[in-house]
């Protein structure tokens, strides 16, 4: 019979090589973390650039706000989540806001942008960042000339005392549209369009209300750091 | 028991060619056929998975005398992770853009079995700069063969190569291509290829070898 072997001679060089492994792999990592991060961190800052100004026309630099508490302020580079993004011209002249969006699709969230006039309180576009929609039918929702026009001059008032809004956005199906506030469903998509629909509903309702409660914080800020 | 082999051409061809991990171990499936859709993201995701595969390929390598064997699967889960996470940062910090077209599957590498096997088959037996030859062939055919899916799937289903419009305006796109429906249509003809060739030329599929491996 076998005599089972003492701990130290069984245990120990587990310990040992789980604990080295588990040191090189640290180092390892926070190497690699501490190399691309900035990088990373400009990545993502150009992707933002390249949206907010391909949303609105005349943009030149953009200012970031975050929601606490019903109230927007400056965006700090420790707060997380969400921002909305104001993009000023040359002149420091609010030309718009883009706000973000998220939905759950047909086969994943549709996370998007859109932008947002403050004068004719509506949606002036919508682009969408990432989306699993099915490549050929629901994908379209980010190419598809004629939903995209849905998103020109689409109505996102509030009602009178400014706290919400005045119609919910919502998508109706191919060919139904009649309001202002609707959009129309790519034919064979309906999901995908509904995901965009729901989440520029629930991002207006979120947001709009601080918005024009704030007018003046968006409109003063270009040259504010 | 010493099963070690020595480093030849064979090294590196082995895994490139006559075992390559997707046409005839018939390894990784799920990368293969979630992200071939595309020639890019074919790349993309075959150069990563070598990347992976060289790395963990010599830390098991190096530390293949101090892994005891009851936790062997744990330190190279642990040492592939590493790496996997490493190439994460690097794909994010080359392209954004990437780095979305390629979705969960990047982080997915770690449970990728070409690399598990590699550790397990090869890295763990041989010294350092053999497992990282044998890796890296290993990891370029994994790269061939998601080349010769993404190939085919973009051109019949978006009509293009790297994102440039090939067969015309006319051209109206098999969008089942770039569905997952399309991934086994093209990887039924591509393993019908390899062994219809194989066995014209009286190849035998090291079948040993297969089971060795692991699925």
């Amino acid at each position: 019979m076998n005599t089972p072997l003492p701990l130290e001679q069984t245990s120990l060089p587990m310990i040992r090589a789980l604990g080295l492994i588990a040191l090189v792999s640290g180092v390892l990592i926070v190497v690699a973390y501490e190399q691309t991060a900035p990088r990373i961190e400009r990545n993502r800052q150009q992707a933002i650039d390249a949206a907010v100004f391909a949303l609105l026309p005349g943009a030149q630099t953009r200012r970031d706000f975050v929601l606490a508490t019903n109230t927007l302020r400056a965006a700090t580079v420790a707060d997380q989540g969400d921002r909305l993004y104001a993009g000023y011209d040359s002149d420091g002249q609010l030309r718009g806001l883009v706000l973000p969006g998220a939905a759950a699709g047909y086969q994943g969230v549709v996370s998007l942008l859109y932008s947002y006039d403050i004068a004719c309180a509506c949606v002036t576009g919508m682009r969408v960042l990432q989306s699993l929609e099915t490549p050929g039918l629901g994908d379209r929702i980010g190419s598809d000339a004629a939903f995209l026009q849905n998103f020109h001059q689409l109505d996102a008032r509030l009602d009178a005392a400014g706290n919400r809004p005045a119609h919910a956005i919502v998508t109706v199906r191919h060919g139904r549209r009649q309001q202002a506030w609707e959009i129309d469903a790519i034919a064979g998509a309906t999901i995908s369009s509904r995901a965009v629909g729901k989440a520029i509903a629930r991002s207006t309702e979120h947001w709009l209300p601080a918005v024009h409660a704030q007018i003046s914080l968006l409109q003063g800020a270009a040259h504010e750091h | 028991m010493n099963t070690e082999q020595p480093l030849t051409a064979d090294t590196f061809l082995a895994g490139l060619w006559r075992e390559n991990p997707v046409f005839v171990t018939v390894l990784g499936m799920c990368p293969t056929l979630a992200v071939s859709n595309s020639v890019l993201n074919a790349l993309a995701m075959g150069l990563a998975t070598t990347f992976v595969l060289i790395g963990s390929g010599a830390l098991v390598s190096l530390l293949r005398n101090v892994i005891p064997r009851a936790v062997r699967i744990a330190c190279y889960i642990a040492i592939i992770a590493t790496f996997v996470t490493v190439v994460d940062y690097l794909i994010q910090a080359i392209s954004l853009r990437l780095y979305q077209a390629l979705g969960a599957f990047i982080q997915l590498i770690v449970v990728n079995c070409i690399i598990l096997g590699r550790a397990e088959a090869y890295a763990s037996r041989h010294p350092p700069l053999a497992s990282m030859i044998n890796a890296a062939g290993n990891g370029l055919g994994f790269t061939l063969a998601l080349l010769c899916l993404g190939t085919v799937r973009e051109l019949l289903g978006s009509g293009s190569l790297l994102g440039i419009p090939l067969l015309g305006p006319q051209f109206a796109p098999w969008v089942i291509m770039l569905l997952p429906p399309g991934g086994f249509f093209v990887l039924g003809g591509w393993l019908l290829l390899f062994n219809w060739r194989q066995r014209k030329q009286g190849v035998k599929i090291p079948v040993a070898e297969v089971h060795r491996h692991g699925a």
